[in-house]
């Protein structure tokens, strides 16, 4: 067996202190294996953010157990966390990308932190994962001058031409309509797919649960797992979503 | 420092209007720190042009003297003394006096007619002052009764002497004029130029210096020039006139011992060489006067003024890709890569400002230097001084915009 590619085991998380003192995780458990797409539904506030910034390393793990790539989180070092990250790919709600640079620039900016790569190979990369994701036209175009079906795309090649292993994604299709979102999913699924990467993608978007392997269900902190392979998912998780 | 994609120069390009202002922000207050340099350098050396021309190894001042515009007399016996000293070739006296000069050329009020002019009375027989057009012929001519040497690069508010002169000249005519109530007729010209102390200056010889002077006596002269012999030694010499002068020996404590053996007093007087004769006048103004602090005051305010120019353009610029730069963080960029890129930008505002600033501040320089014959120029010491501090300006600026940097935490925008 494989070991799992994030190993989440009773993990508690609490916001403020003192008084304040909030717990917003309770005793998470779960597992994502290599090549999986996992997606996690449940209403806002429900602290699947949290536990997504929590599994990129962007927090510091507070109780139980967190490994990703078979990093341990727990009472780690910034330091360690930098590296870390620049092993994962991330995709955010709203595209993120940097408005002085153009579409090309943009995807070698994550190819920058890879110090061996000379930067006609960073060149390289970057344009044939912008024709990946269908934008081989579009490459010196500032993200001003693209739709925002577009920019989520040059973003899913930023978070993917340095073939993480794994690609967490925040309601990536929150702006975007019916046909964009779709689109969007389509490529990133086929591509990570490829590549055998694992996605962690949260979503509010019930139309694209289809592309999972493995659906998510948070609540109140809590985690509920479904496999949609074996069983149909619940409802409540629809209708949450 | 470099890298494959040179963000900071990318950012601040693609915001064409705020780097616009910036360049204008910063290039102002490089052009102020280059006014008030300039203009306090300008009054330094204008105030030393006389010194610098007197032709001389060792000058001998009254102890009670401060600057030129306040020097006090002293017995001409006393330089007749240093005669004796070993090493010594010849003496001159200089006198210096302040009288209003009636504008012969006057339009009526409001301009006033009279100024105050400096004079200069000198030994005919002794190549003393060596500016340019006063030479020998000069000096024979000063000989006569009542004839002056008149500095054309005197202010305007003298009259258009040199104008008038030369066209005069042509009809074998002269100018005369009035000096202190005495008449007076400017047999010639030569250049000097004004200084904060003086507006102009004349030269003439001793004797028609107390002509114009009624109240002063011969021999109550201001400088002693001494000239040494060829191949004589500065500092025995010192000695020497040190040794031929009555009265105690003391050194002003605050001096360094190599700054002492040239600048002492032996009695009544105090005796100086050539460069802390210049130096001496130079500390004046610098540190006895409110000028030289003022224009300090102003370089300082320019320099504060662009540090908050630059820190609101890099604060409003860091504000601005606040999401971006967590973005980068979270893509596994450190903090460290966003603050160079923050320096990197102040850098280039610093360089980009600086260069705008300088063109203005030289054409402003050409100007002033023309409209008040003051000595504005652009030195490479001061160039090189403004760019490092327009530098230092932007660095310290990035240094506290840096602090916002800090801000742009990635868990925050997931």
């Amino acid at each position: 067996m494989t070991e799992p590619i994030i190993s989440i085991d009773r993990v508690n998380h609490y916001f403020g202190s003192g008084n304040l003192k909030k717990q917003i995780l309770f005793s998470i458990h779960a597992d994502v294996d290599p090549g999986e797409v996992v997606i996690m539904t449940g209403p806002s506030g429900s602290g699947k953010t949290t536990l997504l910034t929590l599994i990129g390393a962007l927090r510091s793990t507070q109780e139980g157990s967190l490994k990703v790539l078979g990093e341990e989180l727990r009472n780690s070092t910034e330091k360690q966390r930098v590296a870390l990250r620049r092993n994962i790919g991330y995709i955010f709600q709203s595209h993120n990308l940097l408005k002085s640079l153009k579409a090309k620039q943009n995807v070698m900016m994550a190819l920058e932190l890879h110090t061996h790569l000379s930067s006609q190979e960073q060149a390289d990369m970057a344009e044939e994962m912008l024709k990946a994701v269908g934008l081989e036209d579009r490459m010196n175009y500032y993200p001003d001058e693209l739709s925002g079906g577009q920019k989520q795309r040059v973003a899913i090649a930023r978070a993917l031409v340095s073939n993480p292993k794994l690609v967490l994604a925040d309601e990536p299709t929150a702006a975007l309509d019916k046909k964009s979102g779709r689109d969007v999913v389509e490529i990133m699924r086929s591509l990570a797919k490829d590549r055998g990467s694992a996605i962690v993608m949260v979503t509010h978007d019930n139309r694209i649960l289809d592309v999972a392997d493995r659906l998510i269900h948070m609540e109140d902190g809590e985690l509920e797992s479904y496999d949609l392979e074996t069983q149909a998912p619940p409802e409540r998780a629809i209708a949450l979503g | 420092m470099l890298f494959a994609i040179p963000l900071a120069w990318l950012q601040l390009k693609r915001e064409r209007m705020r780097l616009f202002i910036a360049i204008a922000g910063i290039g102002f207050a490089v052009f102020l720190m280059f006014v008030q340099l300039g203009f306090r350098d300008a009054l330094f050396n204008s105030a030393i042009r006389l010194h610098e021309n007197v032709n001389g190894d060792i000058m001998l001042i009254s102890t009670r003297s401060n600057s030129l515009i306040s020097i006090q007399s002293f017995p001409q016996r006393r330089l007749y003394g240093v005669l004796g000293a070993e090493g010594v070739d010849k003496i001159s006296p200089i006198y210096v006096g302040f009288g209003l000069w009636k504008n012969p050329f006057w339009e009526g009020l409001p301009k006033s007619q009279t100024r105050q002019i400096m004079i200069l009375g000198i030994d005919p027989n002794d190549d003393v002052i060596g500016v340019s057009g006063f030479d020998a012929n000069a000096r024979s001519l000063i000989r006569l009764e009542d004839q002056i040497f008149f500095d054309k690069k005197s202010r305007a508010e003298f009259g258009p002497i040199p104008a008038k002169f030369s066209e005069l000249e042509k009809k074998n005519e002269l100018i005369t004029t009035e000096i202190a109530d005495r008449k007076v007729t400017i047999a010639g010209l030569f250049e000097l130029g004004a200084s904060f102390g003086a507006d102009g200056n004349t030269i003439t010889s001793e004797a028609n210096f107390l002509r114009i002077f009624t109240r002063r006596d011969k021999g109550d002269i201001n400088i002693g020039v001494v000239k040494l012999k060829e191949g004589a030694d500065l500092y025995k010499t010192l000695e020497a006139v040190k040794k031929s002068l009555p009265g105690k020996y003391t050194v002003n404590p605050t001096l360094t011992p190599s700054e002492a053996r040239e600048d002492f007093v032996v009695g009544e007087m105090r005796v100086l060489t050539k460069k802390s004769f210049i130096e001496v006048e130079r500390k004046y103004w610098q540190n006895s006067t409110a000028i030289g602090f003022i224009f300090t005051l102003g370089t300082v305010i320019g320099f504060l003024v662009g540090i908050i120019i630059v820190y609101q353009i890099l604060y409003t610029d860091v504000t601005d890709h606040l999401a971006e730069y967590a973005t980068l963080k979270a893509m596994g960029y450190k903090n460290r890569y966003l603050l160079k890129i923050v320096f990197q930008e102040a850098l280039i505002l610093s360089i980009m400002g600086y260069i705008p600033g300088c063109i203005l501040a030289s054409f402003m320089y050409t100007g002033t230097r023309n409209a008040t014959a003051l000595p504005l120029i652009m030195t490479t010491e001061r160039s090189i001084l403004v760019l490092f501090l327009a530098i230092t300006m932007c660095l310290v600026s990035g240094a506290i915009a840096v602090r916002k940097v800090q801000d742009a935490d990635p868990a925050d925008i997931f």
